[in-house]
Order: structure tokens, then sequence, then C-alpha cells
């Protein structure tokens, strides 16, 4: 989902080169109605390129078709689809990066064009705002448990249900002397380690906010119960943990010196993949749902989606063949042609081995990623100031004060308390 | 003829601040102090129409891409975004409906239209917690703590964590780097004529590598299961020992990335400067029976002081800006600038403050400023010496 800025610097000029080679990349016929451009802006991760591909596919005489794929697609994608007309006809999205687009009002309701074009969309595929279709998911994403089976049965464990498991398996494979780290997380300052926070505390059940308002509610018992915890796992993680992202964390994985991790399920097939991952290791990585945390019933993670949006500021025509081009991107046909690649929501999908994880998050009733507007701020002001915390240095008192005295003053200043 | 004359004749004399200025050009950051500085001169040789149509792109360059790109973020650093208008509507999505805070895009568009830049905030933007953090200051003298609680209670506010790191690197960096660069120039210009051109070119290899990558590599290599990493480890008989670990050794490795990546811009305009030192001077020096370290402390170090002036104005304006090394080293934890907070507010998230980060951006450029007056004073004072 996030990638890291040394990954996305050098995507930016891949995706450059992809720019230059993808248009026109095939020229089948898929059917569409009408003629104009497509021009779809996405993240980078493989279930994207997937559908982009299918998508290029439908270039013809009268429809083209480019995709640009890129991990900086958060920053591009307001500026871009504020232009009238906008630079790209199709935005990609997930529950976050949509906000800044409905906030911005620069992304047009579907409701027509599904009745005309979306026959094949299931109704849990439509992303609904005040009852109007703003968006079409296809899949599903989130963080969970990856376990390491040789190591749980050597040490006579099952996969861990909760953070509070979690943490006594660590002690027993430790000090059974399988492994000097058992655990891994994604504790680099930044977005990461947000979205560490974000996942365990979601799993209380707390509210982040104040109802109907921007006004802070983390400073409470189960913050503090969550900052615990991930300081607590911190013990059993290798020393240089601070620098861990989620692209890192696979590589740590895949080096096969790690037992437990939460981690994207967007990853999870190219862990298990035997081609490119450690063979060994790769054979022996399993997945679960999110463990739950202080005695909570739900998965301790975000869900989230991944879905497309077309833009306002483009003509009628442009719009409905982008929107017809999109569905056969995400068309059953393509999906059964890559049902590994992602937790597809779309009708006909058979989850495969690599889908179990974000699966059991959603029918363990895992929240979504909250869709607050002012959500990014809190994001923002968590992403740097519990970085002491995590290094050991701050109790948690001190540093949900932090948190909240960064996120008031963005808050302020973003319009959203007084 | 007489004209052209007198043009040699002071290029002659302004040997050594020609070729800094020819150093300075190179890099393009430093051309504007540079040319500051060494103005007066050009203008006495030419008559100003022909001086201004030589200037006249590269001002309008300026005025386009840096003068005016500077007053906007001047101006969005005064203010707030609108109040937001909020409604709850029903939303839904594959898991489940459910009822959702969101900002009503169409009453904020009529607002953004009257007043597109937001509404006016004064100088909050600079005072507010996450800048300069008066109240906070205020708070913490008051507190009564001494001064170890004062320095790390401050040190927890997060513009003076950055500021403290980017004036360290600032000022460990720069001499370093010069000391650095000033002893490779010696040692390549003793060298035989043939091996020169290499060592020169090895020499500027870290010049030459762009930032980002030259400090992945390095981080990759501070890895514990990178070569230098892993080396210090088995040396060290720690297997726990990291440098990405403990904020001390990230420090550390920052600022000898930082010396490492600078040196050779000194180097090169110390070698360059190596070549204009009279040969008469120094070989009446070593009849007088001057050592080699004699020589360079009273020949070679004065001649070339007015370069070193140069490079420390221009290596300090760079390293106040220090950026890519604490991406690369992924240091974040440990270490941030002020560069990084403006990078921080405006990239890495959902929701981008421009008025924060337009804050710290006039901030660093006040910081440069006050940085340089120290050393552009000296300047124009001996230049006005040598002058008059």
């Amino acid at each position: 989902m996030k990638m890291s800025v040394t990954r996305a610097l050098a995507g930016g000029a891949i995706s450059l080169l992809a720019l230059a080679f993808s248009a026109n990349l095939a020229s089948a016929d898929c059917g569409i109605q009408g003629a104009g451009s497509v021009r779809i802006l996405s993240n980078d991760f493989e279930a994207l390129r997937v559908v982009n591909e299918a998508a290029a596919a439908c270039a013809t005489d009268k429809v083209t078709v480019k995709a640009n794929a890129t991990a900086e697609h958060k920053n591009i994608q307001g500026p871009a689809l504020s232009a009238n007309p906008a630079e790209y006809t199709v935005a990609m999205v997930a529950n976050n990066s949509i906000v800044p687009l409905l906030n911005g009002g620069l992304i047009r309701p579907l409701d027509e064009l599904v009745a005309k074009y979306g026959s094949s969309l299931k109704p849990n595929q439509l992303i609904k705002i005040d009852g109007k279709i703003m968006a079409i998911a296809f899949m599903g994403n989130g963080q969970h448990l990856f376990f390491r089976k040789d190591i749980l049965d050597k040490a006579g464990l099952q996969p861990p249900k909760s953070y509070e498991d979690l943490l006594a398996d660590a002690k027993i494979i430790k000090d059974k002397g399988l492994l000097e780290y058992p655990l891994a997380a994604s504790d680099k300052p930044g977005w990461d380690l947000a979205a560490e926070f974000v996942n365990m505390y979601l799993g209380t059940g707390g509210e982040f906010f104040a109802k109907d308002s921007a006004e802070l509610a983390i400073d409470n018992d189960n913050g503090k119960k969550v900052l615990e915890t991930m300081l607590a796992m911190t013990k059993f993680m290798k020393p240089e943990y601070l620098t861990y992202d989620a692209n890192e964390l696979n590589k740590v994985w895949d080096s096969g010196s790690v037992a437990l991790m939460n981690q994207w399920g967007s990853l999870a097939g190219a862990a298990i993949d035997s081609a490119k991952a450690n063979p060994d290791v790769a054979k022996n990585t399993g997945f679960a749902a999110a463990p739950t945390i202080n005695g909570g019933k739900i998965p301790a993670a975000a869900l989230w989606w991944d879905g497309f949006t077309i833009a306002k500021n483009i003509p009628d025509a442009d719009a409905a063949v982008s929107f017809q081009a999109m569905i056969h991107g995400i068309s059953p046909e393509t999906i059964a042609a890559h049902p590994a690649a992602a937790t597809w929501l779309v009708a006909g999908y058979t989850p495969g081995p690599a889908a179990v994880g974000v699966i059991g998050n959603a029918q363990g009733g895992a929240r979504a990623y909250p869709m607050q507007p002012y959500m990014g701020l809190l994001h923002t002001a968590l992403s740097s100031e519990l970085a002491d915390f995590i290094a050991g240095k701050q109790d948690a008192a001190a540093a949900l004060a932090k948190v909240k005295a960064a996120y008031d003053t963005a808050a302020k200043a973003g319009g959203f308390l007084k | 003829m007489a004209r052209l004359f007198s043009l040699s004749r002071a290029i002659v004399q302004f040997r050594g601040r020609g070729l800094a200025m020819a150093a300075g050009s190179a890099k393009l950051t430093g051309a504007p102090g540079a040319c500051l500085v060494f103005l007066p001169d050009w203008t006495k040789l030419m008559p100003h129409r022909t001086f201004f149509a030589f200037i006249f792109p590269s001002l309008l360059a300026m005025l386009l891409f840096i003068t005016l790109p500077i007053v906007s973020v001047a101006v969005q650093s005064l203010f707030h975004e609108h109040e937001a208008i909020l409604t709850s509507v029903e939303s839904c999505d594959p898991f489940g409906c459910q009822t959702q805070t969101k900002v009503d895009s169409a009453a904020m568009a009529a607002i953004k239209k009257e007043h597109p830049l937001g509404q006016f905030a004064g100088l909050s933007n600079y005072t507010d917690h996450n800048h300069l953090a008066l109240k906070d200051l205020g708070q913490i003298f008051a507190s009564g703590a001494g001064w170890r609680g004062i320095a790390s209670q401050i040190m927890d506010l997060p513009f003076y964590r950055a500021l403290a790191f980017t004036l360290v690197y600032c000022f460990a960096v720069t001499p370093l780097a010069m000391v650095l660069g000033f002893i490779i120039a010696l040692a390549v210009n003793t060298m035989p004529r043939f091996w020169r051109g290499p060592a020169i070119f090895v020499s500027i290899l870290p010049m030459i590598i762009t930032p980002l990558v030259g400090s992945l590599i390095l981080s990759w290599m501070f890895n514990p299961a990178g070569i230098l990493g892993a080396t210090l480890q088995s040396l060290s008989g720690d297997p726990r020992l990291s440098l990405r670990a403990s904020a001390t050794l990230t420090w550390l490795v920052l600022l000898t990335y930082g010396i490492w990546t600078n040196g050779p811009f000194s180097f090169v305009v110390f070698y360059a400067g190596l070549q204009t030192v009279p040969l008469d001077t120094l070989e009446s020096a070593k009849i007088d029976g001057a050592s080699r370290w004699e020589s360079t402390r009273f020949v070679i170090i004065p001649h070339l002081l007015p370069l070193a002036t140069f490079v420390a104005l221009v290596q300090l304006m760079d390293n106040f800006r220090v950026f890519e090394p604490i991406v690369g080293f992924s240091a974040e934890a440990n270490a941030t600038s002020l560069s990084w907070l403006v990078y921080n507010d405006l990239v890495s998230q959902d929701a981008q403050q421009f008025g924060s980060a337009a804050a710290t951006s006039m901030m660093t450029i006040i910081g440069v400023i006050i940085l340089l007056v120290p050393v552009l004073i000296r300047t124009w004072r001996e230049f006005s010496r040598k002058v008059v």
C-alpha cells in the first residue's frame, strides 16, 4: 500500500518508461461503445498492474488507453484531477486516498454508468457516499499475520490469535533458541509506524475522534495499551527495527530470520511464490487473520479496499469509455487469469492461499480504515511523534500528549478545529 | 583595445576569484551568492548596458524561478485553510455501511472561490507547536527544570529537534569536508602527472554519485547483513551492534557520509587553486629552508584563503538544507532536518499541510541568510580593501 520513498523515486522513473511503452500495447477490441481517451493513474503494485494491462487491451482506433502506475499517485491525483480537463480520467484509490478527492469534489457519481455498463459488478463492489456511487472497489487488502509453520511446529505452538499470545509465543521461540529475534513489524517512523498504531487501536474498538467532531480521543487506556503492546514487541525484534517499512519487512521475512509478523495482504503472494522468494521460507509461510488485542473480539487491523473513480472535469464521452475500459480491467475473466495477485472482490473469484489473511480479517469483523477528512492529519502526527516512544526513549502518556499537540496544531491550520 | 587590455589584466589580478566563480557556476545553488560577492568588479570592466545585456537572461530566470516562488511561499505561510464545513452522510463499502463525516465540497468550493488563499492567520504558522512553539517554550522555562531537563524538553519539539541536527550537520560537515578536500588536493598535486587524471576521477566520484543513491549504498553496507555492518559486529564481538539502532551512531554515520560526499567539491576548487600558487614564492620559501609543512602553512594556505571563504559559503548553504541522507539511511527516528520537515508536511501523507510547510521553508531561508551574513560581511570588507 505504502511504498518507501526510495522505492517511490525509483518507481517513478520506471513508470515513466512504462507509460511510454504501454500505449497501444495490445489492441484487442473489448466492445467499448463510443470513442474517447482513457488515462489511468494508479498506485504501483502487482494487482493494479494486472488491471491496468487488461484495461489497456481495450485500445482501438477510437479509444486510446494510457496508464501511469506510480507510488507517488497520492501526491499527483489532487492537482491532476483539479485541472480542467483533468490530466487523468481514472484515479485508482483506496479508503484513505479517496478522501481528498471527495473533499475537493474532483470525482463524479457513477450511478448512470453503473446502470448502463456495470452488469458484471456485485453490489458490495459499489462504494456509496450519501446514496451516490462514487467508486468501484475490486480488491480488499489489509495487514494480517504471517507465520512460519516449521518454527511454530518446533516450538509446539499454534498461530497466535491475540497479541498477548503472540508476545508469549515470541518468548518461547527465543527461549528455545529457535530464533534470536522472532518478531518484526513495520515500525519505521513515517506512514508505516502510524499504520501499526491505527491497526491496533481499531482492534481495541476505540474511536479516534469524539463523536461528530475533529477532537482527538486516543488519549485513553486503549491508546496506552496499544503503545505498550507495540513497545513490548520491539524487545523481540532486531535492533534496527526502527528502519523497517513494509517493503523492507518482506525482505527480512525472506531471509528466514523472523517467525511472526503482521504484513500487507498485497505482499502475501510474493512471500509464498517459490520462484521469487526464498523457497525454504516460502513453503513454510502461512497466513491468518491479524491477532486481536486486549481481549477484543475483532482482528486488530484496518480493512482496506482498492477501487477506481472517474474524474469530474472530463467530457462525458471520455468518462463513458474510461468506465467501460475499467470494467473490462476488473472483469471476472481478467481476475480468473490472475487469481493469486490479490484478494479480489469480483464475482467468480475463488480465494487462493495468499488471500486467507485478508478474508480472515474481513470475516472476523475488522473495521475499515477511517474515512474522516481529518484522519490524514492524525496519521501524519502519529508518524513523526511516536518515534521517540518506539525507540524506547519516552513513556506512553508523554507520547500521546505529543501526538495530540501536533495533531491539534495541524487540525487548526487545516480548518477542522478552532 | 585598451579595454581589452584592462580586462585581461583584471582577469589575471582576480585569477583566484574568477576561478572560484567558474567552480561556483558548476554548482547552481552556489551561483547566486557567489555572483553577489563578485559583481562590482565586472561592472567596472564594461559599460552598464553591456553588463545588463549579459546578466538579463539570468536575472529574468532568477526572478521567475526563484524570487516569485519564494514570494508565493511567504504569502502562503501566513494562511490557514478555511474552516471546514462538515456534513454527516451514509457511506457503504464492501465491508458494510456506516455514518461518516465528510467535507461539504460544494459549500467549500464557493468559499474558496471568494478567498482562494484560505483564512489569514498572521504569524501563527510560525509560532505554533509544530514550529517555533513559543507557548511550549514559555511553559518549559517556567517549569523550573534544570538545564538538562529544559534541553531535553526543547529537543522534544519537532522544529528544534530538526534544527539541532541541521546545525550540527552544517557545522561539523562543512569544515571537516573542507579539510578532507584540501588534503586530497595536496596529495593529488604531488602525484606524478600520469596518475593525476585517474586520481582526480576517483576523488570526485562521491560528488558524481547521486546523493540518494550514495546514501542508500552506504546504508546497505552498514546494515548488519552488509559488509561494513557485519565487519563491525565481528571486530567488536558484539552481535547486537547496529549502526542504525542508536541515535549517536546514526548521527555519526550521517556526518561521515556528509564529509565523504562534500569533500570532493572542496577538493576540486582547492586543486584548481593550487595550480595558481606562485612557484617563485614557493621556491624562495624552500631556499629559506622552509619545510614542506611550513611552505604549506605560510604560502599555500594564505594564497587559498579567499577560495576557502567561497567554499565555506557554498557548503554552508548546501549543508543547511540536508535531506537526502536522512531518507536514504532511513534515519527519521533519530535525525530529522528542516528540509525533511517540509517534505513530511507535503509529500508522504494523505493530507498536505501547505501553510506549515511554507512556514518551515521560510525559516530555512532565513537560517541560510543568518549563516551567510558573517561570511558575506568578511568577503565584502576584504574585497573593498583590495579594490580601493
